[in-house]
């Protein structure tokens, strides 16, 4: 009775999951991950937004104060090789290996593998739907969170 | 969870201990009451700001600014931000972060965004208490930003030593907009861009409604100078702002994008937590505050214990088909109830 009431969240959690979308690199604008924030937040998320040009500091520093269960980073730079790493580096010595990192953009599937072996979750290719994202979220989500 | 590890984490000042100590208490997870029972002694140092005002206002610029301020006067700063939660997906989008990216690397900085959920156990309640970690965490101001004109979400007065409502010159027809009972709250009021026409006409306008008799100092000062004029006003102290007992909230001019007239808000605020300290009432108002947080502790717990431990769900259920066969009724059902748990709580 104490659990705030709320369509969306998931059935064993009293809260909303919480995800920071990011968008790290220098390229130009911030339409996807808006999009990506906003369907998140539809499907009952609490979304911490930080906007653009954020540095894997800034994203990690960022992850660790909002205490956010998920990390979604969208990179169009093609610096994804660099930028998933760090980012993974940085929330495991901040103590947060068990956030999941996932994110999307123009990633082959090498790649994408060779970022898995890293701890970075699931990536996503562009016009991938979001719902997509958000399902794998929400299984992630039931598998690994517990309060 | 070991409770003694996280209060000793965050004496050192532990950024995700820190996180995970608030997450507990919003989320008021088990254990979260004896955590803010063991720092309450380390709270009260603060000085707690609110920050409110319509959206688009300028909030998150100004809290950034000033955020800056303190920091350039070895202040450390905690802010948290409010937003609000949709009712219909029970998702937010917390995006105060975006104007804050200035300070987001600074050591003595940190930076929460919070949604403000279902808060059956009052939101107003569970930000004072994630407020109280971060004043035992040992950050020397505490900002709350909240959407506040409206459909206040959260009257972040309840929770503040110092209230500043922002207000804009688009803000339509000025303060007639206002919710009956916004100006009330308000200890500081910041006229955010400046740098747009208007802001010297409601600047005005709030003043002749607080009834701030208007000094000749600047009388002289064109209309075109006016910004200045005001910034400088608002900053130094106002005439009417420490006459006698009595707080006349300052009315400061600012362009937060460009940092004006900040020194000069930081300063108002500065000036209003003394005047608390000297006129007895941040003494009054924290007596009166814990007075009723010691009653919201309770009926919270009183809820809870009502909900999970005892069995009024399961008789409320029994009597549902009485009830909707016009046998008894919802007045009769809580009789029983409360019959029911004044016999169990006695026995
Ligand atoms: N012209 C002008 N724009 C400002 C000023 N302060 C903030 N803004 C802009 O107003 C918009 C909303 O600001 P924000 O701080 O997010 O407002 P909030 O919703 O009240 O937190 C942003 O685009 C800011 O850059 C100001 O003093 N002058
Ligand atoms: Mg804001």
């Amino acid at each position: 009775m104490m659990t705030p009431e709320s369509h969306a969240q998931p059935r064993h959690l009293a809260r909303p999951v919480r995800v920071l979308v990011a968008k790290p690199g220098l390229d130009g604008h911030d339409r996807g991950a808006k999009v990506v924030a906003a369907a998140l937040r539809d499907a009952g998320m609490e979304v911490v937004y930080t906007g653009l040009h954020q540095t894997p500091e800034m994203i990690a520093r960022a992850a660790v104060q909002e205490d956010v269960d998920v990390v979604g980073l969208s990179i169009l730079s093609g610096a994804h090789m660099t930028l998933f790493p760090r980012v993974r580096d940085l929330l495991n010595e901040a103590g947060r290996p068990d956030m999941l990192l996932t994110g999307g953009g123009i990633i082959p599937e090498d790649d994408m593998a060779t970022l898995h072996a890293r701890g970075v979750g699931q990536l996503f290719g562009p016009g991938t739907p979001t719902s997509a994202l958000i399902e794998y979220i929400e299984s992630w989500a039931a598998d690994n969170l517990t309060d | 969870m070991n409770l003694e590890q996280l209060v000793a984490d965050l004496s050192e000042g532990r950024s995700a201990s820190l996180a995970r100590a608030i997450s507990l208490v919003e989320n008021q997870r088990p254990g979260f009451e004896r955590l803010l029972a063991a720092i309450h002694s380390s709270t009260g140092r603060a000085h707690r700001i609110g920050i409110t005002g319509p959206p688009g206002a300028g909030k998150s610029t100004i809290t950034q600014s000033l955020v800056r301020h303190y920091r350039a006067q070895g202040r450390t700063v905690a802010v948290v931000a409010v937003d609000p939660t949709s009712p219909f997906t029970g998702g937010a989008l917390l995006g105060d972060r975006i104007r804050m990216e200035s300070v987001a690397l600074d050591d003595g900085v940190f930076i929460r965004s919070m949604a403000t959920r279902g808060s059956l156990g009052g939101l107003a309640t569970s930000t004072r208490e994630v407020a109280d970690v971060l004043d035992a965490a040992g950050f020397e101001r505490i900002i709350v930003e909240t959407v506040g004109v409206g459909q206040s979400e959260l009257d972040v007065s309840r929770l503040a030593d110092t209230t500043v409502l922002v207000l804009v010159p688009e803000s339509g027809d000025g303060i007639q907009t206002l919710k009956s009972g916004i100006m009330e709250i308000a200890d500081a009021y910041a006229v955010n861009k400046a740098d747009r026409p208007g802001a010297d006409k409601l600047a005005r306008e709030i003043e002749i409604t607080l009834g701030i008799r208007r000094g000749n100092a600047f009388r002289h000062v064109p209309a075109h100078h006016g910004f200045r004029a005001r910034a400088a006003r608002g900053a130094a102290a106002h005439p009417a702002a420490s006459n006698g007992d009595a707080w006349v909230p300052p009315v400061v001019m600012t362009v937060a994008v460009k940092e004006d007239g900040i020194a000069g808000l930081a300063e108002a605020l500065d000036r209003h937590f003394a005047w608390l300290v000297s006129s007895g009432e941040l003494e009054q108002r924290r007596r009166r505050r814990t007075r009723d947080r010691t009653r919201e502790v309770v009926e919270r717990a009183a809820r809870r214990w009502i909900w999970d431990d005892t069995d009024t769900q399961q008789l409320i259920d029994a009597r549902l088909d009485d009830v909707m066969a016009g046998r008894t009724n919802p007045y009769e059902v809580a009789t029983e109830v409360l019959d029911g748990l004044r016999q169990g709580s006695t026995s």
